[in-house]
């Protein structure tokens, strides 16, 4: 036997972050052409960020919505979040795990990371540029209230934050309350309520009256 | 950075998936950055839109391309690394040693640091063009 020592199962421990021949091919390019000068990084985050907030899958909008309008579906979010997301056709090409958390009248949740892989984009659309910024996870962490009042969300002093960080393997999804004033209207309507920064927790959900 | 800044034309790539607002759909986050390079080199007059298509095109109608479209970014990618070797600004074997050497970088760090090339452990490999 060729003594050729590579062992794969450490993998699945240590090493998160893997990066897919198209994910690393646009890295080289990148690498490329901001060596050779042709680009720059600041002006391609400028153009990503043009696009971010408007396109993207925006499945979770609709598995809030539906969380709102169905308590089965809510308890079944609660309980296995991966599998009541895939119910709904969204799952992610990695195969990783959701959770769901749920924000309350004395809990808001915030989701830090990612600087790598470790983004539910399969369910939240393209991530924010200032979302892989390393200023924002360590300062998220240290400063939650802090960080949420400069996105415009100041909350009561005595509402909790818990801040969850995502791994490779397990991806959150807040569920934001619903808004006042939204009874009766159907889950195709409360879904346009549910703003991306909502379900990362820097953000709540739009009222009726601020989407209109 | 105004939105409306972004060439049309280039949101106007043959076959490129949108929204009902027009507005393109990219499937992962490395499609949305592979898009906004094609962009910024368009606007830095690196080629122009006739080329960028005519590319682009070309590899959208190569055999075994996927019926659904699913592999459109791919054929992106490939149409920008192609046009950019045929300028000479990529050598293809550079561009295969980087897109590696990311990838034993992205397997080299760990959770929660960011993913620099400096994290891969064989060095960069990038191979300079030896002279004939």
């Amino acid at each position: 036997m060729p003594s050729h020592h590579h062992d794969h199962d450490h993998h699945d421990h240590d090493h998160d972050n893997r990066y897919s021949d198209m994910q690393a091919r646009v890295k080289a390019l990148e690498t490329l052409l901001t060596e050779k000068g042709l680009i720059d990084p600041a002006a391609l985050d400028a153009i990503v960020e043009t696009y971010e907030t408007k396109v993207g899958p925006r499945n979770g909008a609709h598995v809030v919505a539906k969380a709102w309008t169905d308590p089965d579906f809510a308890a079944w979010l609660r309980k296995d979040a991966t599998a009541a997301i895939a119910s709904l056709g969204y799952t992610g090409r990695q195969g990783e795990h959701m959770r769901a958390v749920f924000n309350t009248a004395d809990t808001h949740n915030v989701v830090v990371c990612t600087l790598c892989s470790c983004y539910p984009w399969s369910v939240l659309g393209l991530p924010p540029v200032w979302y892989k910024a390393p200023a924002y996870r360590s300062r998220a962490v240290i400063d939650p209230r802090g960080v949420l009042e400069e996105f415009g969300v100041t909350l009561a002093q005595d509402m909790k934050i818990r801040v969850w960080d995502s791994t490779a393997e397990l991806r959150y999804l807040v569920i934001p309350e619903r808004p006042a004033g939204t009874e009766g209207m159907t889950a195709e309507e409360l879904a346009v309520l549910v703003t991306r920064d909502s379900m990362i927790g820097t953000g709540l959900a739009k009222t009726p009256e601020a989407s209109s | 950075m105004n939105a409306c800044e972004v060439p049309s034309e280039l949101s106007n790539s043959p076959g490129l998936p949108k929204s009902p607002e027009g507005d393109p759909v990219f499937p992962e986050p490395w499609a949305a950055e592979a898009f906004a390079m094609t962009v910024h080199l368009h606007q830095k007059g690196v080629f122009s839109w006739g080329e960028w298509a005519q590319a682009l095109s070309a590899e959208l109608h190569k055999p075994g391309r996927a019926d659904d479209g699913s592999d459109y970014f791919d054929a992106w990618v490939a149409a920008l690394s192609g046009i950019l070797v045929a300028r000479g600004i990529a050598d293809p074997g550079d561009i295969l040693a980087l897109q590696q050497s990311w990838q034993r970088a992205a397997e080299a760090t760990p959770h929660g640091r960011p993913i620099e090339l400096a994290n891969d452990p064989l060095g960069v490999q990038v191979v300079a063009q030896s002279g004939e």
